[in-house]
């Protein structure tokens, strides 16, 4: 169990990386610019990949009527999900612990697992809720209304996961490396679980 | 007359040794044009040039930006000139940069951009220029690119000589081409004989690029033509090329090329600094305008100055000497290694090259033939390292590659001739069209010259391209001198007149260019950092209306409550924050210019309506998808009118 517990540890610890890397990326790139405008997402807020990207995205996205990209006080999101990180972070951290000095078995990794994914998923339900909601609740007084071939209103929302062409923009939306920590610790835990449950097995024997 | 005659047959011979040189060439228009030019001067789109070349525009005042070896002109930077595509010289900001000691000078004829240096290298910080007409210098950012600084000359008349810098840009050198009293005084114009003096004026430039007048050297009445510093070995000493060594006041044409040699003047700038450090000199009486661009108000002001240092050559043991050098002397070049100083002999078929160690030589053993109002004239046999025998005619200015070789430009006989330092044999020739005034090797004065490419700039263009009606822009034309002949690959036109030019790699400046103006950083007086700091104030007659500019609107964009007699001052900042998003204000019947307003910039200009109505304003730089809309109203009512100042965007008022 010493060996899962401390994969178990690490794994968690894995998570606060989301404090220091972006999340998520959405990159803009256009002929009029050769540097892409960007967004990197991180938990606590969003910010422009340079100083002033965040203001020139919202100065080009007022013609079709978007929202302003909202500042960390204007979503909820933005004050529980380091909340939750952190949380799970430190409940990670204590199972691993706890694991190590053989007070609780594996499972509770697998636990801790299940839970994780099942907040990460709705993390991205959210997410893509917003992304829906800030491509298509629209300004009703915008000054380009455009619309696709069936006459409804075009939807500006980025892809979640991929790129895509919009107007003259092609929006590429990739993640970064703190979910890429996140993904390797989240990965990590079911390791520790794995190894956890051989060794008890072998015990067992 | 017998010498109008000489030239006219040395003239006739040029042109004869010349098409002998050519054998005879047929197809002279495009010389020895080699099969893959085009494929060397192109510059894919999208695709940088590899040098920057700064273009003086000699009457336009200003300065052009080309890319080489593309020869694409990239900008115009506006210096001594009014500029109204960008309101340079009409905006409030910028109105003192052109103020001097006779008030507002709209104009000025730019001569010679020289780039600041480190260790006799270009080290890209700031290019200088001098203003010839009234004695003035500049002093560009090659961060922003635009004109910081603007000192003026006193005591000073046709400021030729200039602005050359020293190796480490202690100081930059003002002389002076028409020599006057000094200081001015009204006397019989022909009793000039050694009663006018020509002074030499040494700025000295701070870490920040400051230009401060350290000392005037008071010297005899000639003409001070061109100059360069000393490097290496010779750093510490300046050399200015004279000519009218006869004094002559009229008639110059003549009456000024008497003379078999005239001089170079050789300076010891560093015991003239240290004299004036230990309390040498004479502090006079002055009037000179000092002009200082401040980014962070975005506001020039302008100082007027009153005392000047003079310092008498005389004073300073072993400070100043005179080199004779045949005959009018125009281009004073110092190679890179610091030992030769080549005077172009105008008026002479052969180059005169001196020696430094020769001349410090002729100095120790008081080697003189004589003296020119006490200064001494050292021995012509002694100083002289070598002569170019029969380069060309007319020499006028000389560059070097760096690899030995020195190039040389020849107006009369309108070629462009290289030849070797040290056996002063003439290695390859070939024709310009037509008539070559300066010619640059990016680095080309400097200790370390990139000598790959070189361009001469010609005066006469006649049928090089598409006629213009009788007046012509000039043209440059691009060699490529990394062989051992030198192929002419382009010709481009070139705006006003250059008479020199400044080159730098494009990857010593290129990644400082600045782009955008941060408007946190924005200290202007009347700025407006937000749309709700926008409004109108009343203050007399005048009204200061405070405005923003953002894709794609102007805030306020209706005003009322002005009045015909107002004066109303349009400050308008930018609130953008995105690389090459300028905006355009204009505003009907101003009897000012438009303003270009950069990102986080704020300019100002005015108006004063004279009838009542309602009149439009405009934004000029086509923006964006909105650009058309991009557009306000203002009400103008009777003087006695009292309708209330009243700002407003989509009805509502702004507070």
């Amino acid at each position: 169990m010493k060996k899962s517990g401390i994969l178990m540890v690490i794994g968690s610890v894995l998570l606060l990386g989301l404090f220091i890397y972006p999340l998520w990326n959405i990159q803009l790139e256009a002929p009029q610019y050769p540097d892409p405008l960007g967004m990197n997402i991180y938990i606590s807020g969003i910010q422009g990949e340079e100083e002033f990207d965040i203001q020139n995205i919202d100065g080009i996205n007022h013609y079709i009527g978007m929202k302003k990209i909202p500042k960390p006080a204007e979503m909820w999101e933005f004050n529980v999900f380091p909340l939750v990180i952190g949380g799970m972070a430190a409940l990670g951290v204590l199972l691993g612990i706890l694991g190590f000095f053989k007070v609780i078995g594996p499972n509770w990794f697998l636990g801790w697992l299940i839970l994780m994914s099942v907040l990460g998923i709705l993390g991205m339900m959210d997410f893509n809720n917003w992304l829906t909601d800030y491509g298509t609740d629209l300004d009703p007084k915008a000054i380009m209304k455009l619309t696709d071939s069936e006459g409804e209103p075009l939807s500006y929302k980025p892809p979640l996961l991929g790129s895509q062409k919009i107007l003259n923009f092609t929006a590429h939306s990739y993640p970064k490396a703190g979910a890429y920590l996140m993904f390797t610790g989240m990965l990590l835990t079911l390791v520790a679980w794995w190894i956890g449950k051989k060794a008890k097995a072998t015990v067992a024997k | 007359m017998k010498n109008i005659f000489k030239i006219a047959v040395l003239g006739v011979l040029g042109l004869f040794i010349q098409s002998c040189g050519n054998g005879g060439s047929s197809d002279q228009k495009s010389g020895a044009i080699t099969g893959n030019a085009a494929e060397r001067v192109y510059v894919a789109p999208g695709e940088h040039d590899e040098y920057y070349a700064f273009l003086s525009g000699g009457y336009s005042g200003n300065l052009t930006v080309y890319g080489l070896p593309s020869g694409r002109m990239l900008k115009e930077i506006p210096v001594f000139s009014q500029f109204p595509t960008n309101g340079y010289g009409y905006s409030e900001e910028t109105v003192p940069m052109l103020n001097t000691s006779f008030g507002f000078v709209p104009w000025g004829d730019a001569h010679h951009p020289d780039i600041s240096q480190t260790n006799g290298e270009l080290d890209g910080r700031w290019v200088f220029i001098n203003e010839n007409n009234t004695p003035r210098i500049a002093r560009i950012s090659l961060e922003t690119f635009e004109t910081e600084e603007i000192i003026e000359i006193p005591h000073s008349a046709g400021n030729h000589s200039s602005s050359f810098v020293t190796e480490n840009t202690e100081y930059v050198v003002a002389g002076t081409r028409f020599s006057v009293p000094y200081p001015q005084r009204d006397m019989p114009i022909d009793e000039m004989k050694g009663n006018f003096k020509g002074p030499l004026t040494f700025i000295a430039v701070g870490d920040d690029g400051r230009m401060k007048i350290d000392f005037q050297l008071k010297m005899p009445g000639f003409n001070y033509d061109l100059s360069h510093p000393g490097r290496g070995d010779s750093h510490g000493w300046f050399f200015f090329t004279t000519y009218n060594t006869e004094e002559a006041h009229t008639m110059q044409e003549v009456n000024a090329s008497q003379n078999d040699k005239d001089f170079i003047a050789a300076v010891n700038w560093k015991k003239i600094q240290e004299y004036v450090q230990n309390g040498g000199g004479e502090e006079i009486d002055a009037e000179y305008a000092h002009n200082v661009f401040d980014h962070s108000t975005q506001t020039a002001t302008s100082t007027m100055e009153n005392k000047v240092l003079t310092v008498d050559p005389r004073e300073v043991e072993g400070a100043v000497f005179f080199m004779p050098t045949p005959k009018s002397p125009h281009g004073c070049d110092v190679d890179p290694s610091g030992e030769y100083i080549v005077g172009n002999g105008k008026l002479s078929t052969d180059l005169t090259i001196h020696s430094f160690s020769k001349m410090i030589t002729a100095i120790e053993n008081e080697d003189y033939e004589g003296d020119a109002y006490g200064i001494p004239i050292l021995n012509f046999e002694s100083t002289l390292a070598g002569t170019v025998k029969e380069g060309g005619l007319g020499p006028l200015h000389t560059e070097f590659d760096g690899k030995g070789n020195a190039y040389t430009t020849f107006f009369i006989s309108s070629e462009v001739v290289k030849w070797k330092l040290g056996t002063w044999e003439v290695l390859d020739r070939q024709p310009s069209y037509y008539s070559v005034g300066h010619n640059m090797i990016p680095g080309g004065n400097s200790r370390k010259p990139f000598g790959k490419y070189m361009i001469s700039m010609n005066k006469i263009t006649k049928d090089r391209y598409l006629p213009t009606g009788p007046e012509l822009e000039h043209s440059a034309q691009l060699y490529d001198i990394s062989g051992e002949k030198m192929e002419l690959l382009l010709d481009f036109p070139t705006h006003g007149e250059p008479h020199y030019a400044a080159g730098i790699p494009a990857d010593k400046i290129k990644s400082k260019s600045q782009k955008i103006y941060r408007l946190d950083e924005n200290e202007h007086e009347y700025a407006a950092t937000s749309e709700s700091e926008t409004k109108m104030v009343r203050d007399g007659n005048e009204v200061h209306v405070y405005m923003t500019t953002v894709r794609s609107h102007f805030s306020p964009d209706n005003l009322e409550g002005i009045k015909v007699g107002d004066k109303v001052f349009f400050h308008v900042t930018n609130l953008e924050q995105d690389f090459d998003v300028p905006h355009g204000f204009a505003m009907i019947g101003a009897n000012t210019s438009e303003l270009l307003i950069m990102p986080g910039q704020t300019k100002t200009i005015t108006w004063e309506p004279k009838k009542e109505g309602v009149w439009p304003f405009y934004c000029t730089d086509f923006c964006s998808a909105l650009h058309q809309e991009m557009q306000g109203y203002v009400r103008v009512s009777s003087q006695n009118s009292n309708v209330p100042l009243k700002w407003t965007l989509d009805d509502e008022e702004i507070n």
